[in-house]
């Protein structure tokens, strides 16, 4: 077993954001991270919730696509 | 969604105002935004659509009926929800979210209609975090760790913490399928999935098996 089998059976210890927070702070957090900024250090918890979330992460992949295509145009 | 209690900002954007000042116009112009803002609505879903290719194997006229109504149900929510845009980023990346959240439960809740949620905790459903064949000492001690692991979903989790960890974690069964099977949310899926995992940490930290942050 991996660690990131691990992850999936356990999650981790640190501080998760939840499904509502983490898609309530969205936009913000793709807009931020097309940006380049860190959003590891601006929404931490939220980014540890897209981490343990596949339903969530797929969302912020999602709405990613979405804001770079929107910068390409 | 929860959009947070921050203050309403200054909008520096005058896309995003104008957006605001049509939609919360009472004349034509609200309309015209309302059908802007739906066509745009549609494109992000049909595009959300196409990038997943579909799960459920959808296509043509069904994929294309779940993506209207992904964009009518998001366009709903974006005008119940208007006065909570704060303007921390532009208002179409905001409208997109609500967009690619409603074509994601869509697509995910019909590649599992009529199916029956699959409980099985046995062997294989296992597997796949463990070993197979001939073992070297790592893997025994994977061996191990994923025996406790199944002991404790037995002895720590309440019957519902035990079939959404089942389910969502063993079996991959999406989230938003498990709410909508459950008459919930996903937030609150995930907080019993959440809380389950936590109980599963903990008396694998008691027995042992993990350290004090919940690592080996």
């Amino acid at each position: 077993m991996n660690e990131r089998d691990l992850r999936e059976l356990l999650g981790t210890n640190r501080e998760d954001s939840g499904c509502d927070e983490a898609l309530g702070a969205l936009d913000r957090y793709a807009e931020a991270e097309v940006e380049g900024r860190d959003v590891e250090a601006l929404f931490p918890a939220v980014a540890e919730h897209l981490r343990n979330c596949q339903a969530c992460m797929e969302d912020h992949d999602g709405l990613v696509a979405l804001v770079r295509d929107g910068k390409r145009r | 969604m929860d959009e947070g209690s921050a203050p309403i900002q200054e909008l520096h954007d005058p896309a995003s105002a104008a957006w605001l000042r049509d939609l919360r116009d009472e004349g034509p112009q609200r309309l015209h935004a309302l059908e802007t803002l739906r066509e745009l609505l549609l494109k992000a879903a049909r595009r959300e659509a196409a990038r997943r290719r579909s799960p459920s194997l959808l296509g043509g006229v069904e994929l294309e009926d779940l993506c209207q109504q992904a964009a009518d149900d998001a366009l709903v929510a974006i005008t119940r929800k208007l006065d909570s845009f704060r303007g921390a980023s532009r208002f179409t990346t905001w409208a997109y979210k609500f967009a690619v959240f409603e074509i994601s439960v869509k697509l995910r809740r019909h590649a599992w209609v009529g199916r029956t949620i699959p409980m099985a905790q046995d062997d294989p459903t296992w597997e796949r975090f463990g070993p197979v064949g001939i073992q070297t000492g790592d893997q025994l001690e994977a061996v191990d760790l994923l025996g406790a692991v199944r002991r404790a979903v037995v002895d720590e989790l309440t019957p519902r913490q035990r079939d959404v960890f089942v389910a969502a974690v063993l079996n991959d069964v999406p989230i938003d399928t498990l709410a909508e099977r459950l008459g919930t949310t996903r937030g609150a899926v995930y907080k019993v999935l959440h809380d389950a995992r936590r109980a599963l940490r903990r008396r694998l930290e008691r027995d042992g098996y993990l350290g004090p942050v919940g690592e080996r």
